[in-house]
Parts: structure tokens; sequence; C-alpha cells
């Protein structure tokens, strides 16, 4: 084991990490502020995957395509929250689950039914294709290393625009108290739509980003939103930094935990019943790491009380 | 005395800056009415809530029954003999009068963990809960949901489901609030007589109930009790007064 | 008291044995086997419905019971039909294909582990726990995708349905009265349990926390029994529909499954006894019914369940029976 492949796998981590932020910052927004929990939130990742490989298929440009997923996962969520978010607030948790799990089996049998069963492929462009050194002396994938840059940069900017902008000031007076910004003048319901389409342009960037590394198809969503609660959950729900900090905690204990530990079995087990032990507890570290963050703390690292 | 029901030992209590209690101190003898009153923000329900053990003094101690139940929760309380009504009615919206009424004697036999019997077919649930709402004058309404009763019926539900429970002592937050003057009379009467059974620690906003009921009264200001005594103590002490019936006057 | 619900619930049980009864005298075993896997997949929604309809308990994670019991089926069966002990010591114990013992070790497996996920779940409430129930549901379905020795990603086939004593399993009908027989224990057991001390405690629980601490009464045990019941009757659900299939795979475990036992319970109308009666049956019949007229009926069972949710919250029950009277 060389420190090579360690510093390579906490970059993979990092860039898991990174994805899961985006995905969990528009989960955690839509709940501090509107109460909603939304399971259709990884739908919305898959939309931005589809409509990136469309786009990159008819005109080839990684960059429209890009842009298309913020365009149509923000469109997507904006019509998804006028036509059936808004009229949930006032719901219970169950009927919130259950009309967004109904949009699930809605949008995912309806991309099905557009673009098939098959997997589509959204291909990494050419200048962002390939290895780059590092200092060090690691060679690391350009376009791993841009995700990471690119979630980062997001991650600064959603702290930027929450702590000095306006409709910042909007977000945080709304999870404090619904009604007094009301009262003061700010339409609520505009308020709402555009938090919600922020949030799904942030989980459609997303889905275009790991597109082009993983495939694109129906469903891939699904996986990326349990992980993102799982990341809230430890994180504390409605807080932007404690998405980030759960992000980056899910992403590199999942990442190395699938490395080392079957390594690390080997240690005391026979190679072949090793690998298995350790993929098996691998799998289910960031559950167990939940379990733990749960036990000592309820409400999550920067959870309230809830 | 020794022999006090419930007794608060210097409980102190903060929320950041705000200091709710501030060396509380008061005990609740036998056979009596003991009554806390208090301006708006005095610190009344933050003290009700440490008495129950919804919420943890910073310091002090809270002795039940000569016991110190400092470290227990409101589960254990209760069980121990606290009987509480709240503020705001905390009551089975969905359920019947009656169905309150048993799910009380049910906490007070304290076997819940039966899974077959019908319980509202169960005499010794159903006994205590039909003599409480008798009590309290609820019997013909045993069968109308919670939900659909008065404002007053609820807090005369509130006060049946706390008798079920046979308690050794009553907490009642407010238990005249929103009645009207004929439904508080007949509540000041009620618990006139109550009190032979089990004493009650009484926090309440009605004047006329306190100083026609309290064999004492407590004043709560800013977190701290200012005045301990009968109706004519307070009433005569010039510190309450000022800080309290003063500003009743001037209103 | 003959109320509407009353004999709408003895119409759905008589329905549900008269429609395979009448296919077996027309030959018919697809329709038996559809009327089986309603009343295998009511069961996990009885189950469900004790957790969600009397306590409160938005589980999103009993795919992990229901998954339980099928694996507890597969793996038994599959160390029975290889004849490979599943343990030499402190006893040598071959696995076995007999249902009852199946059933058995399927009901202590899923209650165990609905005790342990409860207990850590149920520390927290509202949305937490509707995540945290989702996430340890996850947990089982990854562990049992990488659990190579049992068959991984591609699940665990069993040759020939498990043994009943006295009867044929093989042949549909018999196999569909021990299903249905379940059903009806199950739900007569949670009828008796609605009405039981322990039941109005629950309920109360849902309805006022402070209340029922008040009484003396500790929410967080009631929830935990609840649960732990949910499970096991969810978890004994899984064995019957894995014997049904005569497989068991990760996808019992996925938190699809989970909605789906979940949309069983709300499409029939939350709260109610039969509501999953009603529920699996519709939904087996759309799946049948839709599923012939096109690959994508999925979105018409989401757009249902959608109008359901905004405009009809009784479910079938509440537009056939009306409103939910006080219970008395």
């Amino acid at each position: 084991m060389t420190y090579i492949l360690v510093l390579e796998q906490i970059l993979n981590g990092l860039q898991f990490g990174v994805m899961l932020f985006l995905m969990a910052a528009g989960l955690t927004l839509v709940f501090g502020v509107m109460g909603l929990i939304n399971l259709a939130h990884g739908s919305l990742y898959m939309v931005g995957a589809f409509a990136a490989a469309a786009v990159a298929g008819w005109t080839g440009s990684f960059l429209l395509a890009l842009i298309a997923s913020l365009a149509a996962a923000a469109a997507a969520g904006a019509l998804m929250e006028l036509v059936v978010i808004r009229r949930l607030y006032r719901r219970d948790h169950l009927d919130q689950v259950l009309a967004t799990f109904a949009l699930i089996l809605i949008f995912s049998e309806g991309t099905r039914w557009l673009f098939g069963s098959f997997p589509l492929f959204l291909d990494v462009p050419p200048y962002l294709s390939g290895p780059v050194t590092l200092p060090g002396g690691i060679e690391y994938p350009l376009y791993r290393l841009a995700i990471i840059l690119i979630g980062l940069a997001i991650a600064a900017g959603l702290f930027l625009l929450i702590a000095r902008t306006r409709i910042g000031i909007q977000i945080r007076a709304g999870e404090a108290d619904r009604e007094m910004i009301a009262a003061l003048g700010v339409d609520i319901s505009k308020l709402y739509t555009l938090v919600f389409a922020l949030g799904a342009a942030l989980a459609g960037l997303a889905g275009a980003l790991v597109g082009a590394i993983q495939s694109v198809q129906v469903g891939m969503g699904e996986p990326v939103l349990i992980l993102a609660f799982v990341v809230i959950v430890i994180g504390g729900i409605g807080s932007i930094k404690g998405a980030l900090a759960g992000a980056l905690l899910v992403g590199m204990t999942d990442t190395l935990g699938g490395v080392f530990l079957p390594r690390l079995f080997t240690l005391f087990m026979e190679p072949a019943s090793a690998a298995s032990a350790g993929a098996s507890l691998a799998s289910m570290l960031i559950y167990i790491l939940m379990a733990g963050v749960l036990l000592v703390r309820p409400s999550g690292l920067y959870g309230g009380s809830a | 005395m020794a022999d006090a029901v419930l007794r608060t030992k210097k409980l102190n209590k903060s929320f950041g800056a705000l200091q709710a209690s501030r060396d509380v101190s008061l005990d609740l003898r036998p056979g009596e009415i003991h009554a806390l009153i208090g301006p708006n923000g005095a610190g009344k329900s933050t003290l009700i809530k440490q008495i129950a053990g919804n919420i943890a003094p910073d310091s002090g101690k809270v002795e039940l029954l000569g016991r110190d139940v400092t470290a227990l929760d409101t589960v254990a309380r209760a069980r121990m003999g606290l009987g509480r009504t709240f503020q705001i009615s905390a009551l089975a919206m969905e359920y019947t009068v009656l169905q309150n009424a048993v799910l009380g004697a049910l906490g007070g036999q304290g076997r819940p963990y039966r899974l077959f019997r019908n319980v509202m077919k169960d005499p010794a649930l159903l006994e205590p809960a039909r003599d409480a709402l008798e009590r309290v004058g609820l019997s013909d309404d045993a069968g109308r949901r919670t939900a659909d009763l008065s404002h007053g019926q609820r807090r005369q539900l509130e006060v049946a489901v706390a008798l079920t429970l046979q308690p050794k002592l009553f907490l009642m937050d407010e238990p005249m609030a929103g009645l009207g003057s004929a439904g508080s009379k007949a509540l000041t009467g009620f618990l006139d007589d109550l009190r032979q059974e089990a004493p009650i620690l009484l926090v309440e906003h009605d004047m006329d109930a306190v100083f026609a009921l309290a064999d004492r009264i407590s004043v709560l200001v800013y977190g701290q009790i200012i005045a301990t005594g009968t109706a004519a103590d307070i009433r005569a002490n010039a510190e309450v007064r000022r800080a309290y019936l003063g500003e009743e006057d001037a209103a | 008291m003959l109320t509407r619900e009353y004999m709408l619930n003895w119409a759905m049980i008589a329905a549900l044995l008269f429609v395979p009864l009448a296919a077996w005298t027309l030959d018919e075993p697809f329709i038996i086997t559809l009327a089986t896997k309603a009343a295998i997949l009511a069961l996990a929604g009885v189950g469900l419905n004790i957790a969600l309809g009397q306590g409160g308990l938005i589980s999103l994670g009993h795919a992990a019971f229901f998954g339980i019991g099928g694996y507890a089926m597969g793996i038994l069966a599959a160390h029975a039909q290889n004849y490979e002990p599943l343990f030499g010591w402190p006893f040598l114990f071959e696995g076995s294909n007999q249902m009852p013992l199946i059933w058995l070790v399927a009901v202590a497996a899923s209650a165990s582990a609905a005790l342990v996920i409860g207990a850590l779940s149920l520390r927290t409430s509202g949305v937490y726990f509707i995540m945290i129930t989702l996430a340890f549901g996850q947990m089982l379905y990854y562990f049992a995708i990488s659990w190579s020795a049992y068959g991984g990603e591609d699940g665990l086939s069993i040759w020939v349905r498990n043994e009943f004593p006295g009867l044929n399993t093989l042949d549909p009908i018999q196999f569909f009265a021990i299903a249905y027989v379940i059903l009806c224990l199950a739900l007569f057991f949670a009828a008796r349990l609605a009405r039981s001390p322990f039941g109005l405690a629950l309920a109360a629980a849902r309805q006022n926390e402070d209340r029922v601490e008040a009484v003396g009464l500790t929410p967080f045990t009631l929830r935990l029994t609840a649960f732990v019941i949910s499970g096991a009757i969810t978890g004994l659900a899984g064995a019957l529909f894995a014997d049904l299939n005569r497989f068991v795979s990760p996808t019992m475990l996925s938190w699809h499954t989970s909605g789906e036992i979940m949309i069983f319970v709300i499409l029939g109308g939350v709260g109610r006894l039969y509501g999953p009666v009603a529920g699996a049956a519709l939904y087996i019949l759309l799946e049948h019914l839709l599923g012939g007229i096109s690959d994508y009926w999925q979105i018409f069972l989401g757009l249902l369940l959608l109008l359901i949710v905004l405009f009809a919250r009784g479910g079938l029950i509440g537009a056939l029976a009306g409103r939910e009277k006080a219970h008395g």
C-alpha cells in the first residue's frame, strides 16, 4: 500500500463527497425552508443527467450539456413545485413521502418511456480527459479533479449566497419564521419556488457530472438520494454546513472503506473470504457511521433540537 | 415541614442570558392548595416543567414524597403519583372522552402491555374512568369525540384524566383558563374539596379563584419567589403589590 | 354495529376467498397465484399498518423485514436442498424445507432486526425517523448484494416449494389457503391489538405524546413494541412471498419495496384495519390490467397515488365507506 494510493483514494472520496453535497444541499434547504421531505430529489438528478446526455448527443458540446442539465432540472423542479409540492407544505410527512414517491414513479417510468431502458453515455470532453500530474507525482484523472473544483466552488458560492445576498437573508428568515417573512411582504410562494428550483438545479448538475463517469440510466438518482439522506441525518437537517461536513464524511468513509477494509481483513483472514467480508462490511460502513452519530447526537452534527 | 409532598430546593434554570428560575424553593404540604402566581414571563411554565420533569434544572433539586427525583423523567414522576393538567389541553383528540379517561386509568394501573383484552370492556379501567368523568361532570359527554368538546370541557377532561391516576399530588397549570365564570366557579368548588384527597400546586391567572382557594400563595417575579404566605399576607405584602398587583391595578 | 366499513371488510375478505375458488373450479391457476400474491402483500401491509396506522410511525424501511423473512426462507431451504449443514454446533442443523419452522425463523429474525433498527431510529422522530428507517433498509440491501455466499445480486433460487404438514403446497389453491388463513389470523390479531390496552396507549402516543407521558406510560417502549410486532408480521409475509416465487433476491430489500408496501396501506386507506387488503388487491389488479396495456403502467400507479394523496385521503375504503368515526 503506497501513499500514492492513499492520496488517490482520498481524492476519490473528496470527489464523491462534493457530489453528495450538491444533492444534499438542495434537500436540506428545501427541508429547512419549507419543512418538506422530498423523495423525488433523486429524479431531478436523473433529469439533469438525461438532459445533459441528450444535449451532448445533439450538439457535441459538454459545456452546453452542463447548462442544459442545470436548466432542465431547474425547470422540472419549478414545475414540480408549482403543480404538486406547494400543495404539500401544510400536509403531514406521510403525505409528503407518498406524493413524492408517486412523483418518482412518474418521472422514472416517464423517462424510461422517452429514452428507453438502455443506459445512455455521456462522454468526458477531450479537454478534460486524461490524467494530470499533481504535486507529489500523483497521476489523477483531470475530469475528477474538475468535479472536485466545481463542487467546492459551488459550495463556496452557496455559502456566499446564503450569508450575503437578499435571497439568502430571506431563506434564513424563512427557516426561522415563515409567517414573519410573509408579514414583511416577501412573496413567500415565489421564494419557495425559487429555492426548490435552485436545489433542483444543483441536483441536476450533480447528475450530469456523475453521468459522465458512470452511465446515465433510469433509477440512477435513488441510491444517491438515500446517501444524501444519510448525509443530512449525519449533518443535521436544515444546515448547509452540516450537509458539507456530512457529505465529505460519507464520501470519504464509503470510498476509503471500500478500498481498504478488504485489505485490512487480509491481515487476519484468507484472501477470498477477506475480500467478501471486507466488501460486505464496507457496504454497511456509512450506515454504521450514521447509527454512531445518532447515538451521540440524535439531531446530527450541526442540528438544533429536532 | 418534613412531610411535604413536593419540595423544590434552590432551582436555577437559564436560557442563554435569561434566568427563568432563580433559587426557587417551595413546598406543597398534605391537604393544601398552594397557588403559584406571577405576571406573564415570570417563569411559571419553566418551573412547572422542572417539577414535572420536562426540563432539567441547571442546579437545585426536586423532591417528591421525600425522594430526590431531579434525575427522573416525566414518566417516572407520573408513576410516583404526580397528576398533571396542562396549560394547553394535551389530550388524544381523535379519542372519545371516555377513551381519554380510560387511558389515564391504564396509566394509573401501569400495565399497558396486554395485547388481547378489549380495553373498553375492562371494568378495572372503566370504573375509575367513569368515576372521574362523573366527578368533573362529563358523564353525559363520555361518548363524544374529544376534538368536538368545547374549550371548557377539555379543561374538565384534563382534570378527570389526572383524577384517574389517583395521584399523590396535583400539578395544575391554569385549569381555569378559558372557562366562563360559571365553569370557573364550578371548578373552584371542585378543587376546594379535592385538596383533601391530594394537595394541589395550582398555577392560575384567575385571581378570584386563587384568593378563594389557596391556603398559601407564592408569587414568582422574574424567576424568583418574592413572597409566600396566606392570601391575607400576600394582599398586605408591599413588594407583591408593587411588582404584581400594582400593575394589575394600574391596568 | 353494522357500519358500512364493517360490511365492506367482510365483502373484501369474502371476495379474496371467492375469486381464487372460482378460478380453481374454472382451472385458472394464474388467477389463484395472483390472489395468493395479493394475500401475501396484504399481510405485509397489515404488518406495516401496525406501525404506520396505529403507531403513526412512518417507516420507509419495512422492506428490510420483508427481505429478512425472504432470506430466512431462502437460506434454510437452500441448505436443505443442497444437503449442506447450516451449522454443526451446538447441534447439527441442515436447514429446513418445513414451512412452520421457516416461518418461526423468519419471524424471529425480522423481529430481532426490528428491535435493533427500531431502538436506534425511535430515538428520533419526524423526518429523521423516515430517513433513518430508509437508510437502514438500504444498508441491508447493499449487504445482501455483497453477500456472495447467498447469491449476492443474483439472489437465491429454490427448486421446490417448501412443505407444510398434510398439504400439497405445489397445488396453487392449497398454497393460497395457507396464505389466506395467515392473512385472516393477522387481521384478527391486528384488530384485537387496536382495541387492546396496548393499542389504546400506542395510538394515544401518536395523537399526543405529552398526555401519554403524563399518565406514566413511556412512548418509546410502546412504539418499539409496535415496531417489533410490525416488523415480525412483515417478515412472515416476506417468507411466504419468497416461497410463492421460490426465489429471493436483494430486490425484496430495496426501498422500492418499502414504498410499495406503504402504497398498499395508503391505496386502501391509512389507519383502516383492512386497508392493506383493499390496497394490495387494487395494486395487483392495476398491475395486471394496466401492465397488460402498457409497460409503463407505473406512471398510472404514480398518478393514482398522487391523486389519492392530494385529493382523496381516505383511500379506497374511505371512498366506499365514508369518513372514519371515533372508535368507541
